[in-house]
């Protein structure tokens, strides 16, 4: 019990059995059901799935620019879903929120554009001026305060959305799909650009992708979403680890399928984790163990500056000798589970 | 072949001319931004949905506009004298004209707003931005290069109407063509007031048009 209600007092964002109905012409579409999720100070959190899976809606659900059809929605224990209108603007000074889009005002330069959630919230001329400036160097654009955004690329446009979502210094930064406009190396650049963010000011990120690698680049956790519903949530390790549902492999090891089809021996799936990702061990297994193996599938993924690796393996013929293959890898501290 | 004396009138009409063209669109964009406003916020799905106003106002425009100008005019005329105390001249004309150039403008405001991207509506309204702000800081100034395009057809359009306005003695250059050109069959005057009038419609779309891209950043 009081184990629990420790995690509580440190999720920032918490969402209670939300659950979105979109009404349209011939019906009604269930873009969310059944959501429950809490997100701590200070995590990068991502949300991925496929397209249409309902990522936007819930990320527009926290911070109401969608209204839930039930269910609440907590930022720092409080319930925005059950506040009026005006108290809502508020609380959305402290919701900073960037999209693939970019959505500049295209008639104000870069520095405008900053300026303008500042005018929002009334911030006075002096300290909005010097805050611009701030920002604008945080985001390394200092030199482009007075470019229209027709003027900037995508990437600093995105640069700029930033610095804009970050000025009334807010608790919290919603990203959908902010990466999906741009080319790879942009793309890291930015994602690199929020992590700092995210360490030096301590914001908690959201980030909504469908692209893998996003959040094996930068998140901390990870929710796996599927027609409307969280299929599995955990951190980024636990969850590419071991993942436990078929959507969540299938988002993570995308050509594991076809590996298992054409299995005629039983194999196996070898998890590396960050005491035991080497090749090395397998070497030594065969010649300690004399037990032959056949490598199927590889893979190393680098999530977080430490390497996770899975392979899918067969062993030699002899049963005795698999499993003392098996528990000799067992012992390295290797994760083997049957490939069914 | 030209007589001299017609110069001074056609001067004095040019004047009444630009005068009431200039002063009814003030005073229609006065009318008309408003509604075109409401017609977009109150609009379902709009930054403030209020269905009962938003039908009240599409009924109006629809109305207004589908009344031929011609029978505005004459149909306005007691309420032009109880505004004007006439009903002729170019004073009087302003009445008519801004009656019916209102809900055209509204119409012209209501789609130069709609043009601007709904992401950035979005991204103010998650900064917190209320609909008011959205309207002063989002909505005007992003269409501000489409307003201004708008407003040139608006001066043009209403210049046209001040035109027909003299066949009941609205004065300006539309009234010395009908009573001189038309009335007396002095070709020499309607020719000379149908290029001016060309001229200025000319004037007024070249600068607007100017004026509107000069404005736009997007490119
Ligand atoms: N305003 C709306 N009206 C009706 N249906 C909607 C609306 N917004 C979203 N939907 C539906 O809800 C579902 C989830 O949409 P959502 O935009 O959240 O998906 P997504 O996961 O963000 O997809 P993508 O990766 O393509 O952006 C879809 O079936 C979509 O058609
Ligand atoms: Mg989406």
């Amino acid at each position: 019990m009081e184990h629990i209600e420790k995690q509580e007092t440190q999720a920032i964002i918490e969402i209670k059995n939300l659950k979105k109905v979109f009404k349209v012409k011939d019906g009604q579409v269930n873009a969310l059901d059944d959501i429950n999720l809490k997100i701590g100070q200070g995590e990068i959190y991502g949300i991925i799935g496929m397209s249409g899976a309902g990522k936007s809606t819930l990320v527009r659900c926290i911070n109401l620019l969608e209204k839930p059809t039930s269910g609440q929605v907590f930022i720092d224990k409080k319930d925005i879903s059950a506040i009026e209108e005006k108290e809502l603007r508020t609380v959305r000074y402290s919701l900073g929120m960037i999209f693939q889009q970019f959505n500049l005002l295209s008639q104000r330069t870069a520095e405008q554009n900053i300026l303008f959630p500042l005018e929002i919230a009334g911030v006075d001329k002096e300290t909005a001026k010097k805050r611009t400036a701030e920002l604008l160097s945080l985001v390394g654009l200092a030199d482009k305060a007075k470019a229209y955004p027709s003027q900037l690329s995508g990437g600093q446009k995105q640069r700029i959305a930033i610095a804009r979502a970050l000025a009334n210094n807010p608790k919290i930064l919603l990203c959908d799909e902010a990466t999906s406009a741009l080319d790879p190396s942009t793309t890291k650049a930015i994602l690199k650009l929020l992590k700092e963010i995210n360490e030096k000011l301590g914001i908690t990120i959201v980030i909504i992708t469908h692209e893998m690698s996003v959040v094996e680049e930068i998140c901390t956790h990870v929710a796996i979403i599927d027609k409307s519903h969280i299929a599995e949530e955990g951190t980024v390790e636990e969850v590419f680890r071991n993942p436990q549902t078929e959507i969540a492999r299938k988002m993570i090891l995308p050509e594991r399928d076809d590996v298992q089809t054409d299995l005629a021996d039983q194999a196996y799936r070898l998890v590396f984790d960050e005491h035991s990702s080497s090749e090395a061990v397998i070497a030594k297994m065969v010649v300690e163990t004399k037990c032959l193996v056949n490598i199927l599938h590889a893979e190393l993924q680098n999530i977080e500056g430490v390497s996770y690796g899975q392979m899918v393996v067969q062993f030699g013929d002899d049963d005795r000798g698999r499993d003392k293959a098996i528990s000799y890898l067992k012992a390295n501290q290797i994760l083997v589970e049957e490939v069914k | 072949m030209w007589d001299p004396t017609m110069t001074p009138l056609i001067i004095k009409g040019i004047f009444e001319t630009l005068y009431m063209t200039l002063a009814s669109t003030f005073l229609a964009y006065v009318l008309g931004i408003p509604m075109g406003i409401l017609l977009v916020t109150s609009e379902e799905g709009g930054i403030k949905p209020f269905k009962a106003l938003n039908l009240l106002l599409n009924i109006v425009v629809n109305i207004t506009r589908s009344i031929p100008f011609l029978i505005l005019l004459i149909a306005v005329i007691p309420f032009t004298r109880l505004i004007t105390g006439t009903s002729i001249g170019s004073t009087a004309t302003i009445v008519p004209l801004v009656l019916a150039a209102a809900p055209f403008i509204a119409r012209l405001v209501e789609s130069s707003l709609k043009e601007v991207d709904q992401g950035i509506v979005e991204a103010s309204l998650s900064m917190g931005a209320s609909p008011m702000q959205i309207v002063t800081k989002v909505l005007i100034p992003e269409a501000k290069p489409s307003l201004l395009m708008g407003a040139a057809i608006a001066v043009t359009t209403i210049l046209g109407y001040s035109a027909m306005a003299g066949i009941v003695g609205g004065g300006g250059l539309g009234d010395i063509a009908i009573r001189f050109g038309y009335y007396r069959y002095e070709t020499g005057v309607m020719i000379v007031t149908v290029v001016l009038l060309v001229i200025i419609v000319q004037f007024f779309q070249e600068v607007g048009m100017r004026i509107a891209q000069k404005s736009d950043k997007r490119k």
